[in-house]
């Protein structure tokens, strides 16, 4: 494979990682629990295949008709007084925020977990233009004061041990060590809260979008969203344009199911829907609600013919849970805003095929991701397929040459027994170079042992025979 | 700004055009085949007791899980304000935020605390420093165990979650028995006159898992959620 820089860094972070067992022994202790909860969560629906079936469909339509579920949230959400933004990139979608936050010349900006934002770097847009951001996701919170990108779109900060947290803490916000993951939360409950009640805007993201009532649906467990979205007076929302549901009684399946897929609970704590600004006669809420949909290639993804249903994503996160390559590898290492199976399927379309063509390339095919996903995408296929046009496109020299090599040999049995017999030669001088530049199999011996060439071939034994 | 809307739903409608087929997922097609037919969420979500005592165990037993404090009271409104004293004197509360409503004002009223009221604008900070906040419900579902709020029903949206503990009070008939019957209720009462801005399903007090996905109850909400049915 020709190597481009992301999957050079892909590699080498790769091959650091693989081998570090504390962090294996984190990952594992975060995710331990979680196939057993969620299975019994599984275990409660009457079907949960039949359940998979029917979400599949309800988004495939959505994503089919996506103009005019768009058109239709759109009228619906403007006809309760909310404003409707549309940005075709991450340019247009920063310079839409950076300019509702000039307008309302904000002070301090308080964000529940927002993917689309990490999509457009959002953060480092307003700090730039000399805006405070607080990230109020305990996750996210933690990642921000580290500096870290998340490293699980749905769990932000798995990669961390309490002590790791408590050191964060103590260092950007002077607070006492802890072992105490309680206190560690009340820590950053006690900033936020703060944060919150100062803030003049509130950013959010959307977990699904109602065509029929133009309202969001946010998901989380922590009450940080609805907090952002009670309290600032504006409220501005940023999500994909492939969120949209055709109903509102639509989330009657799909809140359960992402709850169930996403972290084995059978309801998210808050979900949470909100159409338009606050209403008359209504206690609180923001005088303002903008929401801005981003395509960002998304467009692209839709026109592919094999690889359309990956827009029907709702971001659960099953496929990484249960991804061997994401276990082993972490989040971090894709380099992505979206890891795991599912960013390892997007990512090409929305990014680059040839850029990123190494994440497609790096699974086992095992399609544990498939059978996880609450909405039947086919990811495992999708990875095959994308594989496949990774090569059509551009095509290696040297993976060419050795297939054409390859086929030399298996075309004639004369070759073929001499690299038999070479082979045996060739493996008593082998220990001399192993694992060194000149070693023809290194990527192979580097971390495990060649396998002995047979002492007689088959046909050696055939010709032999009595 | 019209522009750009015209432009991001020419690319989808472009894209649209290319014909694409839903991927068979013939992986697990093989062992699990589809049930023919057309067939509504409620027939796969977990399954609900069609009589009123089999909701209200299902509501318990899901209400226990997620850590909240049911409690059915007989005895009516007396009752309940009874159990609510209770609360407020273990719990040593200093002040209450509510909203108008017959129970919340009968409950709210009879704790001889200050009382906050939403319904008309409130300092936030005189929120934030109340024991509890005091609210009504559209419904609670059985099946998971949540509360329903609007900011209609509830005094707002920052009631259910600002002050550190949430008692719902709630009369029995409110008890529905699943999502889809939750929804169908909301567009009975608010699909003509419009529906609130905020719509939210409250399962269980605020938490988080996000250090070393160990539970802690109240991360940024309530630490505690009480439900008071009569
Ligand atoms: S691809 Fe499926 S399993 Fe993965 S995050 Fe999206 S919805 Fe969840």
């Amino acid at each position: 494979m020709s190597t481009t820089p992301a999957a050079a860094e892909f590699k080498k972070e790769a091959a650091v990682i693989t081998r570090d067992l504390r962090h294996r022994a984190v990952i594992r202790g975060a995710l331990k629990k979680y196939e057993v909860v969620r299975d019994d969560k599984k275990a409660r629906f009457q079907n949960w295949q039949q359940a998979r079936y029917l979400a599949s469909d309800i988004k495939w339509d959505a994503v089919n008709h996506l103009d005019t579920y768009l058109a239709e949230f759109a009228k619906n959400l403007e006809a309760r007084g909310g404003k409707v933004h549309w940005a075709s990139d991450a340019a247009q979608a920063r310079e839409i925020i950076l300019g509702i936050v000039k307008e309302k010349n904000a002070k301090a900006i308080v964000k529940s977990k927002v993917m689309t934002g990490e999509e457009i770097h959002i953060n480092e847009a307003l700090e730039e233009a000399g805006y405070e951001v607080v990230e109020s996701d305990l996750g996210e919170y933690i990642c921000q004061l580290r500096k870290e990108a998340p490293y699980h779109f749905v769990f932000p900060a798995m990669h961390l041990t309490r002590g790791e947290i408590s050191q964060t803490f103590t260092k950007e916000l002077g607070s006492a060590p802890t072992n105490s993951p309680e206190e560690l939360t009340m820590i950053a409950r006690r900033v936020l809260r703060e944060k919150y009640i100062k803030a003049d805007i509130g950013i959010s993201g959307a977990n699904f979008a109602i065509a029929e009532t133009g309202m969001i649906s946010i998901t989380e467990n922590e009450g940080n969203a609805r907090l952002t979205c009670a309290l600032p007076k504006t409220h501005i929302a940023l999500m994909g344009i492939e969120k949209l549901l055709p109903k509102l009684s639509d989330l009657a399946l799909f809140l359960p199911m992402l709850g169930t897929a996403g972290c084995g609970q059978l309801l998210t704590g808050y979900n949470t829907m909100y159409g338009g600004p606050k209403q008359p006669g209504e206690a609180d809420g923001p005088e303002e609600f903008h929401v801005v949909l981003l395509d960002n290639r998304r467009t692209d993804l839709l026109a592919s013919s094999e690889q359309r249903d990956a827009l029907q994503c709702m971001r659960c996160g099953a496929c990484l849970n249960v991804c061997p390559i994401y276990k082993n590898i972490g989040g971090h290492t894709y380099g992505t805003t979206y890891q795991g199976p599912i960013g390892s399927v997007i990512t090409p379309h929305l990014r680059n095929l040839q850029e990123f063509k190494h994440l497609v390339f790096c699974s086992s095919l095992c399609g544990a991701c498939t059978e996880a996903c609450p909405v039947k995408i086919d990811l495992h296929h999708h990875l095959l397929q994308s594989r496949r046009d990774a090569i059509a496109e551009k095509a290696v020299w040297w993976e060419r040459l050795t297939f054409k090599a390859c086929a030399v040999i298996f075309n004639h049995a004369w070759v073929f027994s001499l690299g038999e017999k070479l082979g045996r030669i060739g493996q008593i001088f082998h220990p001399l170079i192993k694992n060194t530049p000149l070693d023809p199999a290194r990527a192979w011996t580097a971390s495990r042992e060649l396998p002995k060439v047979a002492p007689q071939t088959f046909r050696e034994w055939w010709s032999h025979r009595k | 700004m019209n522009d750009q809307r015209e432009q991001l739903l020419t690319r989808v409608r472009k894209a649209l055009e290319v014909p694409a087929e839903k991927p068979a997922g013939h992986h697990d097609q093989a062992s699990e085949p589809r049930i023919a037919g057309k067939h509504a969420a409620t027939e796969w979500l977990p399954l609900v007791g069609p009589s009123f005592e089999e909701r209200l165990a299902l509501y318990a037993k899901n209400a226990k899980e997620l850590t909240a404090d049911f409690r059915f009271i007989q005895g009516g409104i007396p009752a309940l304000v009874a159990e609510l004293q209770e609360i407020a004197k273990t719990e040593g509360w200093t002040g209450v935020a509510t909203h108008a409503g017959e129970l919340t004002e009968a409950a709210a009223g009879a704790l001889g605390l200050p009382v906050v009221r939403t319904e008309c604008g409130y300092d936030v900070d005189a929120l934030e420093k109340c024991s509890a906040g005091i609210t009504a419900c559209e419904a609670l579902v059985a099946q998971t165990g949540s509360v329903l709020v609007t900011s209609r029903s509830s005094g707002g949206r920052a009631l259910s979650v600002l002050p550190p503990h949430h008692v719902v009070v709630a009369r029995r008939e409110q008890i529905v028995a699943d999502m889809t019957e939750a929804y169908a209720l909301l567009a009975s009462r608010y699909s003509e006159s419009g529906y609130p801005s905020m719509i939210s399903f409250i399962s269980g007090p605020s938490r988080t898992g996000d250090i070393e996905r160990i539970l802690v109850l109240g991360a940024h909400g309530p630490k505690r959620l009480t439900v008071l049915c009569i």
